[in-house]
């Protein structure tokens, strides 16, 4: 590969943290006009070496050189004013501020003494044009949407002119109509002469977008390829060090009698006459793009969200009013799509949280048996492989696919009849992610009822019986496994969400 | 295998320090006092701080449960004030057994810990906002009811609550270890423990688990409600008096233990161990600022500088 045009250099490069070498010896090469994406699993130290550029984290040992010249940033603002952004994959813009005041956040245009708010809403049209996003500048944060506020962080590094721009995870949580727009900007940036550095876990967009791939595995750097130079096997055995023979695990067995049946559930404004069962021994796929009301449905089923009308019943039997208490003891698990902010408590240990939602069945008067709690989630961390050095390390402090696995250890030591799973796999890595697929299709076959969540088709091709689909919290239809494919389910999807979203 | 194993060992030497340092402070301040001062080691004086540091002792317990929900309990100085001059009015002028009339005060704390909890929990209403209102209600109840006018000529059995002695020990102190060990075992090994963490830590994904976070907001208001009125019993009986002013600033010194002992003002992190050693701290220092003579205008600089020092070791800690 060419050396000229190398914008930065980073060499030698390690850190750790209490209890994990994060980054060993890693040498690394950013490329003016390019798009660079990293892979490896999650704890396989992208994310470290990215910070550690941005000047988030400083390195233990190593030298970082920015046009041949060593550099050392202690602060992000330092890498800022030198040309290198970082858009983190949880955004945290000022809410309650418009686009222009988080835009020129640190860097106010004062006139006078006082802010010149004419003169900085100029400038960030003129920036929200140039990624494509049509909107006042005075408009709050809040009304934004993910994928716009995405936008605005990229406009942020175009202020400061950045050469190179680091995204981390940018596409985990927007729609596939977003991905596009994205996309389009940031082959522009590119045009400009820029160098995108990509952190994805998604092997369909990396070879749409990419350039050059650089693999990262166990904080050692693996090497750098051509996008032509590789596929997706080679990297996946590059990532994980192993083949990974068949991704989607088979099942034997038949779906037997209905377990959970859900009529016309409604919430006013959110969901509209929702319906559907679920078999013992079936994965239920839910599919549709983002914000169809998928994860709406499931928090009005499981009691977290106000009042609904429509009928639940679980084994013959009529749920009325749901809570999670009453939920949990009808024998419902749910594994929440947002893993940190309503599956862990991360301030608590391994073994605290996969106890927490049992603690009733392991009590006695209120009392906890430790005794038998310990055996049991000791049970669970062996049987879903949870990596951790101990029982008692916070939460915390494990990688992505481990945490997932607390969450879906928690559930399973309650015993459920049908399992919620919303988005199980998502921003966790390969290795991670196929052994939650076995684990939740052995879970089938042991005769769980399974509802399955996920915007990524191939999982929910290659997952479910059948698959519901819906769009704007209304149902569109339902397709057997026989009769799905990605162009049906996306025909069903999209209708109505092309419409809305012209008028955006 | 090797880096499982050094985290292992480094979470454990982080787990004693935190445990330990606080201990470590004591006993330097404790040495330092002894060297410099001619009583600080004498059975007397050191049962006296024991007997001091009993009131903010079985405050800052009920505070911590608040704390660890995330939440503040501004009305701890007013509660005890009005528990404490409810009780001293009953003492004087009904007929009604002691115990009844401790029961009475301990009830009064809890019944404005539900209202405290009460909105906290329902209403969804900031715990520092709440709190202070019930603070303002619960210092003008007290002087309505007393009509400003301090309660005394308490009868002499009651007083025995806080001047006495079993075992050697003064009964303040017991109280305080007793409400201890309840806590401890409540935050350790009831299930109610494990909520109050979960909620503090993350409400929702406590919801999800099926935890009944407003419930569990609610009790920890009372509890605190509860500490308010056993403190008010010892005090009454400590100054043989109602006062309509007692009681005033002691939700700081509760939090101050509360935090010097660390536990986190955002929820979910501490332990009740550290808050008694934070209380014992305070108690120390302002017996040992006494005893060396030292204006009690400093005495609060000192103080204050203490919380600073706490505080600013959590937030590395937390780094």
């Amino acid at each position: 590969m060419e050396t000229n045009n190398v914008i930065l250099e980073a060499k030698g490069i390690s850190k750790s943290f209490p209890g994990v070498q994060a980054l060993q010896n890693v040498n690394f090469r950013l490329v003016s006009g390019k798009v660079h994406v990293l892979m490896g699993e999650n704890g396989a130290g992208k994310s470290t070496l990215m910070k550690i550029i941005a000047g988030i984290y400083e390195a233990d040992e190593g030298d970082i050189f920015l046009h041949g010249k060593k550099v050392a940033f202690t602060r992000p603002k330092q890498a800022l004013v030198n040309g290198i952004a970082m858009i983190h994959q949880e955004l945290s813009p000022i809410l309650d501020m418009s686009i222009t005041e988080n835009l020129f956040l640190g860097k106010e245009i004062v006139k006078n003494g006082v802010l010149d708010y004419r003169q900085m809403n100029e400038k960030s049209a003129e920036l929200l044009n140039r990624v494509g996003l049509n909107l006042p500048p005075t408009t709050l944060m809040k009304r934004l949407s993910t994928a716009q506020q995405q936008m605005v962080e990229i406009a942020k590094a175009l202020s400061f002119d950045s050469e190179i721009i680091i995204m981390d995870e940018p596409t985990a949580s927007i729609t596939n109509r977003e991905v596009e727009k994205l996309f389009a900007i940031t082959r522009k940036l590119k045009d400009e002469g820029r160098c995108i550095v990509y952190i994805s876990h998604k092997m369909e967009e990396i070879f749409q977008i990419a350039d050059e791939i650089t693999v990262f595995r166990d904080g050692c750097y693996v090497g750098t390829y051509n996008v032509d130079e590789i596929d997706e096997a080679g990297l996946v055995r590059l990532m994980v060090d192993r083949d990974l023979s068949q991704i989607y695990p088979e099942r034997h067995n038949v779906p037997g009698d209905v377990i959970m049946e859900v009529e016309e559930l409604t919430q006013e404004g959110i969901i509209d006459h929702v319906s559907f069962q679920v078999r013992k021994g079936e994965i239920l796929g839910f599919a549709g793009l983002m914000g169809a009301g998928r994860t709406e449905t499931m928090n009005a089923l499981f009691g977290l969200t106000g009042p609904l009308t429509g009928k639940i019943r679980i084994e013959g039997k009529e749920i009325d009013k749901p809570t999670p208490r009453k939920m949990i003891e009808a024998g419902i698990g749910y594994v929440t799509e947002d893993r940190k902010g309503s599956g862990l408590v991360l301030d608590m240990s391994v073994r605290d949280n996969i106890i927490m939602a049992s603690l009733s069945k392991l009590s006695h008067m209120g009392k906890v048996n430790f005794k038998k709690a310990n055996e049991q989630s000791d049970e669970f961390k062996e049987r879903l492989k949870i990596k951790t050095p101990s029982m008692e390390q916070l939460a915390k402090n494990l990688s992505g696919g481990n945490q997932q696995k607390i969450v879906l250890a928690k559930w399973l030591m309650q015993n459920p009849e049908v399992i919620i799973f919303d988005e199980p796999t998502r921003g966790i890595d390969v290795g991670a992610k196929s052994e939650i697929y076995r684990l939740i299709a052995s879970l089938a076959e042991e005769g769980k009822a399974i509802i399955f969540i996920s915007s990524e088709m191939p999982e929910v091709l290659g997952m479910c019986d059948r698959i519901v689909v819906m769009s704007e919290g209304v149902k569109k239809g339902e397709l057997d496994k026989s009769e799905a494919t990605q162009e049906k389910i996306l025909s069903m999807a999209a209708n109505v969400v092309n419409g809305q979203e012209e008028t955006v | 295998m090797s880096t499982a194993k050094s985290a292992k060992t480094a979470g454990i030497k982080k787990n004693l320090m935190e445990t330990y340092s606080l201990v470590l402070v004591l006993l330097v301040l404790g040495v330092i006092l002894s060297v410099t001062t001619n009583s600080f080691l004498t059975p007397t004086n050191l049962l006296n701080v024991l007997r001091q540091v009993s009131i903010n002792g079985v405050l800052a317990i009920g505070m911590t449960m608040v704390v660890l929900t995330g939440g503040i309990d501004l009305s701890v100085g007013s509660v005890v004030a009005f528990s404490g001059i409810v009780a001293a009015q009953l003492l004087r002028d009904s007929s009604l057994p002691i115990f009844v009339i401790v029961l009475i005060a301990v009830a009064i704390g809890a019944v404005m810990g539900i209202f405290n909890g009460y909105f906290v929990a329902y209403w969804n209403a900031a715990p520092f906002v709440v709190t202070l209102a019930c603070m303002t209600i619960g210092r003008g109840l007290t002087y309505v009811f007393c009509d400003g006018r301090p309660i005394s000529n308490l009868p002499k059995e009651y007083l025995v609550i806080g001047k006495g002695s079993v075992l050697g020990l003064p009964i303040p102190t017991i109280i305080l270890a007793l409400v201890f060990i309840i806590g401890y075992v409540l935050l350790k090994h009831f299930k109610v423990g494990r909520y109050i963490y979960a909620v503090g830590g993350n409400d929702n994904a406590a919801l999800v688990s099926g935890i009944n976070v407003k419930r569990i907001l609610l009790l920890v208001y009372i509890l605190s409600g509860i500490c308010c009125g056993i403190a008010a019993v010892i005090l009454t009986a400590r100054v043989s008096a109602g006062l309509p002013g007692a009681g005033d600033g002691y939700e700081l010194d509760a939090i101050a233990a509360t935090v010097i002992g660390g536990t986190s003002l955002s929820g979910g992190r501490g332990k009740l161990g550290g808050t008694i050693l934070g209380a014992l701290l305070l108690a120390m220092v302002s017996n040992g600022l006494d005893l060396l003579n030292v204006n009690s205008f400093y005495q609060q600089i000192v103080k204050g500088l203490i919380i600073l020092g706490a505080i600013l070791i959590d937030s590395k800690r937390n780094k």
